[in-house]
């Protein structure tokens, strides 16, 4: 997946991250501090509810109409990590962000539906929403399972400041 | 030849009319010109979205397996290779199979034929290798040939950006989507998963001309200004060697306009749409009409309409008793009302009551 | 190109090779698949010229409805290849124009 840098420097984003940080599948700065947190980056009104279901500890509330947004529900429980919100997500807008991975650094978990699949330790460089390439970073984790239906889930570590931007990676 | 009801078309609207038609006991044949049932289901490898009863969660390719399984369970009976060439007054059909040629007599009709891809002309726009979106979609993920390597898409509704996706998916390059319109039409998680990727999706742009020896090897593709013209010097040309239009679909409503149905043109979805009732049963008693043959929208609510369609067939038929039928209908519009909710669902919803409202004018 | 591993649909699965004749030329097909399917995979993008013009054209639709893709198939011409299966020994032809019916000796199987 190579990009043409001048055909992408012509791209305008389809959501700012202000705009996602007011939606309310985006956490708050406290609910980061508490550990690893659903990152939903849903902002417009799809009938649409399958990430509701999929979160063993109610994290996740879409409700009725079921075009609300998905919102994130009791700001002290904890995500288990059980990464089904992320796997079910149709649009594959689901992350699970851990800023207190470590003091400099966090991970970020995300649906990853392409071959090779990466491996433990690979060296990357992690891409923001609109595919530019922002730091550079490591692949902590691979998960795959038959339950996954093939939407695999790959967990990265990046430095913490780029923790809101990373949401996608390519091999360095 | 007999049978209580004809469905044609073997698609996501055409094998729920069936189903819920044949759960009720109905003797059900289903048409299909194609070689296998499904219609485009068997292409669609993305997750469905909607509620849990709609499947939402599931890929297209297993919701076309599922079909398919509950169709032989409850005794559908399924003519495939089969063309309707005829469809008069008294609901005789006319098939064939290339083989022979009979005369199918029915009581009821449900016409789910679906919908085709609407083409885009700019210089070069016939050279080979450039196709509509979901032509390059069947021959990835059902043919499993990648027919280009560097593809640009024209189009960002949700087919473009799938498309984008799902190519990219089988190890092409996507070099750019381009967007006449200021803006992503389709929705915007479609969009943030492919340009998260590093695909640009370039809004205000359109390709403008595309060239190539036997095929395409070049396109132009240029900045549009407020009144959609190209901005003079912004043309870029860029080597590709495939283009996927994804600019619409259409409905195929070819039998619709042989049995004489009346019509209303409904830009919103996708052109002439044949008019129908709250049940989908048109103005020729005993003709129903389900998916996008009834106007363009997707999947999930092209198989809530089959089963409308397929519920009103059994309450003609009497083969189901009214309390039953009455709640069944109730929940399916219930299950198709949620599909049609928000910025993407209210024009629908809007179009498809204005279709219901024209079809008591009349 | 074929897609031999996907990441959703996983290994291609193991079929039956056959033979077609496109243009006198062998080309490797798997049963079951759609001539256009074969012929694209072995890198011919060019299914036919028009009448007038004699300009290329190849698949659009896929689907059975354009008729872009239409070859001359064991003599008949027009024959819709996106969704026409290939057989053995099976005789095509880049169609010229509107086609012409010809007869042709290919082996039965």
């Amino acid at each position: 997946m190579s990009k043409n840098c001048n055909l992408q420097g012509m791209m305008k984003a389809v959501v700012s991250l202000e705009e996602l940080k007011k939606s309310p599948g985006y956490p708050s700065e406290e609910r980061f501090k508490r550990g690893p947190v659903p990152v939903i980056e849903c902002v417009e009104d799809i009938p649409c509810n399958p990430c509701e279901l999929a979160c063993d500890r109610n994290l996740i509330s879409v409700g009725k109409p079921i075009t609300n947004l998905p919102r994130l529900v009791d700001p002290d429980a904890l995500c288990g990590g059980c990464n089904k919100c992320i796997i079910v997500c149709p649009g594959l807008v689901i992350f699970i962000v851990d800023k207190t991975y470590s003091d400099t650094e966090a991970s970020i978990t995300l649906p990853y539906e392409f071959k090779p699949l990466p491996k433990i330790g690979d060296k990357i460089m992690g891409l923001n929403r609109t595919g530019e390439i922002v730091c550079k970073g490591t692949v902590h984790k691979v998960q795959t399972h038959k339950s996954f239906n093939h939407t695999n889930i790959v967990t990265i570590i990046v430095p913490k400041e780029f923790a809101d931007d990373v949401r996608f990676f390519k091999a360095r | 030849m007999k049978t209580e009801l004809t469905v044609i078309g073997a698609g996501p609207a055409g094998l729920c009319a069936s189903i819920e038609a044949a759960k009720n006991g109905v003797d059900v044949t289903i048409i299909d010109e194609n070689r296998k049932p499904g219609g485009q289901l068997f292409k669609q490898i993305h997750r469905f979205f909607g509620e849990k009863e709609h499947l939402a969660g599931v890929r297209g390719i297993e919701i076309g397996n599922m079909l398919l399984e509950d169709a032989q369970k409850y005794g559908v009976k399924v003519l495939l290779n089969t063309i309707v060439w005829g469809l008069f007054p008294d609901l005789k059909l006319g098939i064939s199979n290339g083989n022979s040629v009979n005369i199918l007599e029915t009581q009821n009709i449900v016409i789910a034929t679906g919908a085709a891809e609407k083409p885009l002309s700019f210089p070069g726009w016939t050279l080979p290798n450039i196709m509509v979106a979901g032509a390059a979609q069947t021959m990835v993920n059902v043919n499993r040939v990648l027919p280009g390597n560097r593809v640009l898409i024209v189009g960002s509704g949700n087919v473009g950006l799938i498309v984008a996706y799902q190519l990219s998916q089988a190890g092409a390059e996507v070099i750019a989507l381009v967007e006449a319109l200021p803006k992503v039409s389709g929705w915007q998680v479609h969009a943030l998963k492919i340009m998260r990727m590093g695909i640009p999706v370039l809004t205000s742009h359109t390709i403008t001309e595309a060239e190539g020896k036997s095929y395409v090897e070049r396109v132009e593709i240029a900045k549009l200004d407020e009144n959609n013209r190209i901005i003079e010097g912004s043309e870029t040309k860029v080597n590709v060697d495939l283009v996927c239009i994804a600019v619409g679909l259409r409905p195929l409503a070819e039998l619709c306009w042989m049995a004489g149905l009346r019509f209303e043109y409904i830009p919103e979805l996708g052109g002439f749409i044949p008019l129908h009732d709250e049940n989908m049963e048109t103005s020729i008693k005993g003709i129903y009409v389900a998916g996008d043959v009834a106007g363009i929208e997707e999947a999930s609510s092209a198989m809530e309409e089959g089963k409308l369609a397929g519920i009103a067939a059994s309450v003609s038929q009497g083969k189901t008793d009214k309390k039953k039928a009455e709640r069944d209908i109730l929940e399916t519009k219930e299950r198709l009302r949620s599909l049609r909710l928000g910025t993407y669902g209210d024009y629908r919803y809007n179009a498809k009551e204005k279709i219901i409202r024209k079809f008591h004018e009349l | 190109m074929r897609v031999y591993d996907h990441p959703i649909l996983g290994k291609l699965p193991d079929r039956k090779e056959i033979t077609i004749l496109v243009d006198g030329k062998k080309i490797k097909a798997y049963e079951d698949e759609t001539i256009a399917t074969a012929i694209l995979a072995s890198g011919i993008k060019t299914l036919r010229y028009t009448s007038e013009k004699h300009e290329p054209r190849g698949i659009f639709c896929a689907i059975g409805q354009c008729t872009d893709c239409v070859m001359e198939v064991n003599g008949q011409p027009n024959v819709r290849t996106c969704i026409t299966p290939v057989e053995e020994n099976m005789v095509i032809a880049t169609q010229q124009g509107l086609g012409t019916w010809r007869k042709v000796s290919s082996k039965k199987k």
